[in-house]
C-alpha cells in the first residue's frame, strides 16, 4: 500500500506540475524563494491557503520593488501530505533551484522530516504553524505558537472563572508528535496546578479518523463526573465528524466547552457552525480582530483570492498560519534588506529584533536568540457564521518559551 | 458571594412569579414603561460581573420583554447602538427594541453584543426560574433538569411551587429529582435518605459523585454522611447506577458497531458487485463514493437557491440523483476502459486506479482542494435518549434503516429480476452465458453501473457523517476491499456479514484498547483469518467462480 500511495501521490505531483502549477523562469536578476506546502491529500485543507497568501505577500513585495530592487521569484512544490516526500522537495529547492529561503509545512512531522537537509544544506526555513516546541534549529525561524502562547493560556483559561471552573480535562488528539508532547506538557502543566491523574483522560486516534461515536460517549460519561473540558488537539479534517457527533450527541459548549488548538476559520469552512456556538479555539491571531491593519490585510487577501479566481473565493477567509506566513515573508524581507545579502547566516543574524506592524493588532518582534516571535494570545468562541467571537486576550504580546518549563530536563534551555 | 446574591435574587423572582396576579401590578417595573435602558446597556458592559448582574436583574424582573430580551442575548441576536441604544434582529433587517419592544428597522451601525460560555449559563439559569412555569412541557422540563445540574438550594421553595402546579406527570419526575438532588444537603435523615433512593432510582450518572461523596469515607477515615442508613442507601444507589452504566455501555457499543458496519457495509456494497460479482478490481471505487457525495452537496446548493423552504429534504432528491449520475459515470467507464480489459486485472488494477486519480483532481480543479459543506437536514441532526445516558443521533439511524434498505433492494434485483438472472448466470459460467444468449456485454455494463450507482448512493449517505473532500474515497477504499474479501468474493450475505461483523468488533474493542490499537488489532484478525480460510466467510458456489 505505501509504494503505492507514494506512487499515487507522485503522480498527482507531475499532474499539477504539468498543469502550471510551477511558474515559468523568470528574469535572470530575481531571488527565488521556496514555497513548501502540500496542495494535496490530507493536509491539503489547510495548507493550500498558506501557498495562495505565500504567493500573494510575494506579489506584493515585487509590487513595491522588490527586495534590495530585484523582483522575488516563487518556486512552488507540491509535497502532497507525504512526509518523506516533503524532504525531497526541500533537497529540490535548496540544491537545484538554490532558493534563497523556502516558507512551508504545516505538521510537526513534516518539520522534523524537513530538518536534516536544512541543517545539511544550511538552507533557511520559516515554519508558520503553532507546534509543541522541544526544538530550536538556528536554520528555522518560528513564526507559530510555541505552547506557552497557545496550549497553556488556553487551559488557563478553562480552569478560570470565565471559562467554566473546568477540574477535569480530556485531552483529545490525532496521534503523532505533536499532540503526544502538548498533552504531556499539559498534563505536567495540570499537575501543577493540583489537578490529578484521575482526573486527565487522553485519547488518540488515527489521521483522518471519521468515527466518533465511542469517543463521544466517553467524553460524556467522563463529564458527569465534574465539570470537564475537552482539549483537542485533533489535526486535519477529522475535526468535522468530531463537531458533528458532538453536536448530534448534545454536548452543548456550555456543558463541555472543547477547545481546539488547530481549528481556525479555514477549517471552519466546511462546517456547519450553529451547533458548535460556544465551542473555544486558542490563536495569536483570528480574522473578526478589529484594527486597520488587519482590515488592510483581509481586503488584500479577498481581492486576491477574487482575482486569482481561488476555488471558494467568495468567502475566502483569513485565518493564524496565513498571518504568520505574511508576518514571516515581510520580516525576511527586512532581515535581508538590513544584511544587504540573501546568505543564510547573515540573515539569520539580522532575524533577531526585527519588527513588524501584524494583523494581530500589535507590532510583533522576532525575539533575538530564540528564533520565535513574540505574539499576543487570543482566545475565541465559534459563532454560527463559522468566525470566532474574542472572549479572552493577553495585554500584549508574549515572548515564546519553545523549551517548556513543566518537562524535566528544560531548566536552563533558553536561547540557541 | 456572587452566587449568594444571585442567588438572593432567584429566590426574589420566585416569590414574584408565584405570587397572584394582582401582585405583579405592584412590581417597581410595570411592563407598560418597559424595561430600564441603563440596565439594558449594562448587558454590553466591559466586565463580566457587571454583565452578570444585569442578567440576574433581568431575570428578575416580571416583564414578560425581560426574559425576551435575555432570550435574544442567548441566542447573540441582541445588537447595540452606537448611541447605547439596544435592539433585539428579528432577522430580515428588522429589529424591536429591547426596552419596548417597538418593531424597527435595524440600523446598519447595530454591533451584536457577544456573550461567552459563563454568561449563557448565567441566562439559562436566569430564565429556569421562570421557564418552569412556561406554556410548553418540553421548556419546563428543560428548566427543571438545569435546576438540578446547578444545585443551588434557594430553588427549593420555587420547585416546591412549580410541583404544585404541575399536572404533567414526566414534569413533574423532573421537578421531583431536582428537588431530591437539592434535598442531599437536607438536615433531616429521612429527608436525605428519601432523596438519594429517589436520584438512585433515575440511573442518572450525573448524580454518581454526589451519591459516592455520601456513601464513601473520606481520606481521613470519617464520613461526610453522619447517618448510616442513608449511606447504605447511598452506597445502593451507586451501585444501581453503576449497572445501569454497565448496560449502557453495552447498548451503546452495539448501536456503534451498528452504525459502523452499516456505513462499511454502504460503501462496499457496490464493489461487492463490481468485484465480488463480476471480478473487477475497481480501485475508483471510493471515487465514485466521492462523485455522490459532491452531488449531493450540488443538489443541496440547488435547494437553497430555487427552493429556500424545502432545503431539509434536499437528501432525499440527491439520492436519485447521485444514483443516476455514478451510474452514468460507471457504465461510462466501462464501455471506455475496463470493457477492454476483462480478464486482465493487472491492468484492470492500474487502470481505474489513473481513472481515480483524474477523477480526484478533476473535483480538486471544479470544487477547490477544500472541503466542502453539506448540512445535516434539521430531521437529521440531533438525537433521543433511548434509555438516561444512551443519545441514539439521528443521522446515524436514518443511515442504519437506509443501509438496510439498499441491501434488500440489492437482493430483490439480483435474485428476482432478468438482470439479476443473467448476471448471477455470468458470475457462474460466463462463456455458458454467453452460448445460451445473455447479452454479456449489455449485462456487464448495467451491472457495473449498479454497482457504481450503489457507491453513489452510499456518498451521499457518507456526506451527512463525516467530510466531503476530493479524498473522501480513498479513506473507504481498503475498508470496502477488506469487507468484500473477508466476507466471500461474489457473496450478498458474506458482505452483510462481514460489513456488519467489522463494525461490531471494531467498537467493541475500540473502549478497551483506543482506536488506533482497535483498527490495527481488526487489520490483524483480518489476516489470519484469510490465511485460514482464503475463500471468506461464505465460500463461493458455482464451478468457474475464480
Amino acid at each position: 500500500m505505501k509504494r503505492r500511495l507514494v506512487l499515487k501521490q507522485l503522480t498527482a505531483a507531475s499532474l499539477l506540475a504539468v498543469s502550471g502549477w510551477i511558474p515559468q523562469a523568470m528574469a535572470a536578476d530575481t531571488i527565488k524563494v521556496g514555497i513548501l506546502h502540500s496542495l494535496s491529500g490530507t493536509m491539503a485543507i489547510s495548507e493550500t491557503s498558506l501557498k495562495d497568501v505565500a504567493l500573494m505577500t510575494i506579489d506584493e513585495i515585487n509590487a513595491q520593488g522588490g527586495v534590495m530592487g530585484r523582483k522575488l521569484e516563487p518556486v512552488v512544490v507540491d509535497p502532497a501530505s507525504n512526509w518523506p516526500l516533503f524532504a525531497e522537495k526541500a533537497r529540490q529547492l535548496l540544491s537545484q533551484d538554490k532558493v534563497a529561503v523556502v516558507f512551508g509545512c504545516w505538521t510537526s512531522v513534516s518539520r522534523k522530516s524537513v530538518l536534516p537537509v536544512f541543517k545539511e544544506l544550511n538552507g533557511l526555513l520559516f515554519y508558520p504553524v503553532q507546534y509543541e516546541g522541544e526544538e530550536l534549529e538556528k536554520n528555522v525561524f518560528y513564526t507559530g505558537a510555541a505552547p506557552n502562547q497557545q496550549a497553556i493560556p488556553a487551559v488557563e483559561y478553562l480552569m478560570s472563572e470565565d471559562g467554566g471552573g473546568a477540574r477535569r480535562f480530556v485531552l483529545l488528539g490525532t496521534d503523532y508528535v505533536y499532540p503526544r508532547t502538548t498533552n504531556k506538557i499539559l498534563r505536567a502543566f495540570l499537575h501543577s496546578k493540583g489537578v490529578q491523574d484521575a482526573d486527565i483522560k487522553e485519547i488518540y486516534t488515527p489521521f483522518g479518523h471519521s468515527d466518533y461515536q465511542t469517543i463521544v460517549a466517553d467524553i460524556k460519561q467522563f463529564a458527569a463526573g465534574g465539570r470537564t473540558a475537552v482539549v483537542s488537539t485533533i489535526n486535519g479534517d477529522s475535526n468535522v465528524p468530531f463537531y458533528k457527533e458532538l453536536g448530534n450527541a448534545g454536548l452543548k459548549a456550555t456543558d463541555v466547552p472543547v477547545v481546539a488548538f488547530s481549528v481556525g476559520e479555514e477549517e471552519l469552512r466546511g462546517v456547519d457552525t450553529r451547533p458548535l456556538v460556544g465551542h473555544l479555539a486558542a490563536w495569536n491571531y483570528f480574522e473578526s480582530i478589529k484594527n486597520p491593519v488587519n482590515d488592510a490585510f483581509i481586503g488584500k487577501w479577498k481581492a486576491y483570492a477574487k482575482a486569482r479566481n481561488l476555488p471558494n473565493a467568495d468567502t475566502a477567509v483569513t485565518n493564524d498560519p496565513m498571518e504568520a506566513t505574511y508576518i514571516g515573508i515581510h520580516m525576511w524581507k527586512q532581515a535581508v534588506e538590513q544584511a544587504g545579502t540573501t546568505d543564510v547566516d547573515k540573515v539569520v543574524a539580522a532575524m533577531g529584533g526585527q519588527r513588524f506592524d501584524a494583523p494581530d493588532g500589535f507590532t510583533v518582534e522576532m525575539d533575538k536568540t530564540n528564533h520565535h516571535l513574540h505574539k499576543p494570545v487570543y482566545i475565541g468562541e465559534i459563532n454560527g457564521d463559522g468566525q470566532f467571537n474574542i472572549v479572552w486576550k493577553t495585554k500584549g504580546p508574549v515572548r515564546a518559551q519553545p523549551w517548556s518549563p513543566y518537562i524535566p530536563g528544560n531548566e536552563g534551555k533558553q536561547g540557541l | 458571594m456572587r452566587i449568594a446574591a444571585i442567588a438572593l435574587i432567584l429566590r426574589v423572582l420566585a416569590l414574584a412569579l408565584a405570587l397572584p396576579a394582582p401582585a405583579l401590578a405592584a412590581d417597581p417595573a410595570p411592563a407598560a414603561q418597559g424595561l430600564d435602558a441603563t440596565l439594558l446597556a449594562r448587558l454590553a458592559d466591559t466586565e463580566t460581573d457587571t454583565r452578570l448582574g444585569a442578567i440576574s436583574a433581568l431575570g428578575e424582573s416580571a416583564d414578560p420583554q425581560a426574559a425576551r430580551v435575555l432570550q435574544a442575548l442567548g441566542d447573540s441576536r441582541l445588537r447595540a447602538t452606537a448611541d447605547g441604544r439596544m435592539l433585539v434582529d428579528t432577522g430580515d433587517g428588522r429589529a424591536a427594541d429591547a426596552a419596548t419592544g417597538r418593531a424597527m428597522d435595524l440600523p446598519r451601525n447595530a454591533e451584536p453584543v457577544i456573550v461567552n460560555n459563563r454568561l449563557r449559563r448565567a441566562i439559562a439559569g436566569a430564565l429556569a426560574g421562570s421557564q418552569l412555569f412556561a406554556a410548553d412541557p418540553a421548556v419546563r422540563r428543560a428548566a427543571a433538569q438545569r435546576l438540578a445540574r446547578e444545585g443551588d438550594a434557594g430553588r427549593l421553595p420555587l420547585i416546591g411551587r412549580a410541583l404544585d402546579a404541575e399536572r404533567d406527570e414526566s414534569v413533574r419526575a423532573s421537578l421531583q429529582v431536582a428537588q431530591a438532588s437539592l434535598e442531599l444537603k437536607s438536615d433531616r435523615p429521612q429527608v436525605r435518605r428519601h432523596a438519594v433512593e429517589l436520584l438512585g432510582r433515575t440511573d442518572n450518572a450525573a448524580f454518581r459523585p454526589m451519591l459516592a461523596a455520601l456513601a464513601l469515607p473520606r481520606p481521613d477515615g470519617a464520613y461526610a454522611e453522619p447517618d448510616a442508613g442513608v449511606r447504605e442507601a447511598a452506597a445502593a444507589a451507586v451501585r444501581r447506577i453503576d449497572r445501569h452504566l454497565a448496560t449502557v455501555e453495552w447498548m451503546g457499543n452495539l448501536f456503534y458497531g451498528l452504525s459502523l458496519g452499516s456505513i462499511l457495509l454502504l460503501a462496499a456494497l457496490g464493489l461487492a458487485i463490481t468485484f465480488g460479482l463480476m471480478g473487477v478490481i475497481n480501485m475508483a471505487h471510493g471515487e465514485l463514493l466521492m462523485i455522490g457525495a459532491y452531488v449531493a452537496y450540488l443538489v443541496q446548493l440547488a435547494f437553497r437557491r430555487m427552493f429556500p423552504a424545502w432545503t431539509d429534504w434536499y437528501v432525499i432528491a440527491a439520492l436519485p440523483a447521485a444514483f443516476l449520475v455514478a451510474a452514468a459515470l460507471g457504465m461510462a467507464l466501462e464501455r471506455t476502459i475496463i470493457r477492454w480489459l476483462y480478464g486482465r486485472p493487472l491492468e484492470t488494477l492500474l487502470a481505474t486506479w489513473g481513472i481515480s486519480l483524474m477523477l480526484m483532481q478533476g473535483v480538486r480543479s471544479l470544487f477547490g482542494a477544500q472541503n466542502v459543506e453539506v448540512a445535516n437536514p434539521s430531521w437529521m441532526s440531533g438525537g433521543f435518549a433511548v434509555m438516561n445516558g444512551l443519545v441514539l443521533t439521528y443521522n446515524r439511524v436514518a443511515i442504519i434503516v437506509f443501509a438496510l434498505l439498499v441491501v434488500f433492494f440489492v437482493w430483490l434485483l439480483l435474485n428476482h429480476t432478468r438482470l439479476g438472472l443473467f448476471v448471477r448466470a455470468i458470475t457462474q459460467n460466463r462463456r455458458m452465458a454467453d452460448c445460451v444468449g445473455v447479452p454479456t456485454g449489455r449485462v456487464d455494463m448495467l451491472a457495473f453501473g449498479l454497482g457504481s450507482g450503489i457507491a453513489g448512493l452510499a456518498g451521499v449517505a457518507l456526506s451527512q457523517l463525516g467530510n466531503v473532500g476530493p479524498d473522501l474515497g480513498r479513506a473507504y477504499l481498503v475498508d470496502s476491499f477488506m469487507v468484500v474479501v473477508l466476507g466471500g468474493v461474489g457473496q450478498l450475505a458474506g458482505t452483510v456479514v462481514a460489513a456488519l461483523g467489522l463494525g461490531g468488533i471494531n467498537k467493541f474493542l475500540e473502549p478497551y484498547a483506543g482506536a488506533v490499537m482497535a483498527k490495527i488489532t481488526v487489520l490483524v484478525l483480518i489476516i489470519l483469518f484469510v490465511q485460514k480460510r482464503p475463500q471468506g466467510l461464505f465460500a463461493p458456489r458455482g464451478r468457474s467462480a475464480e
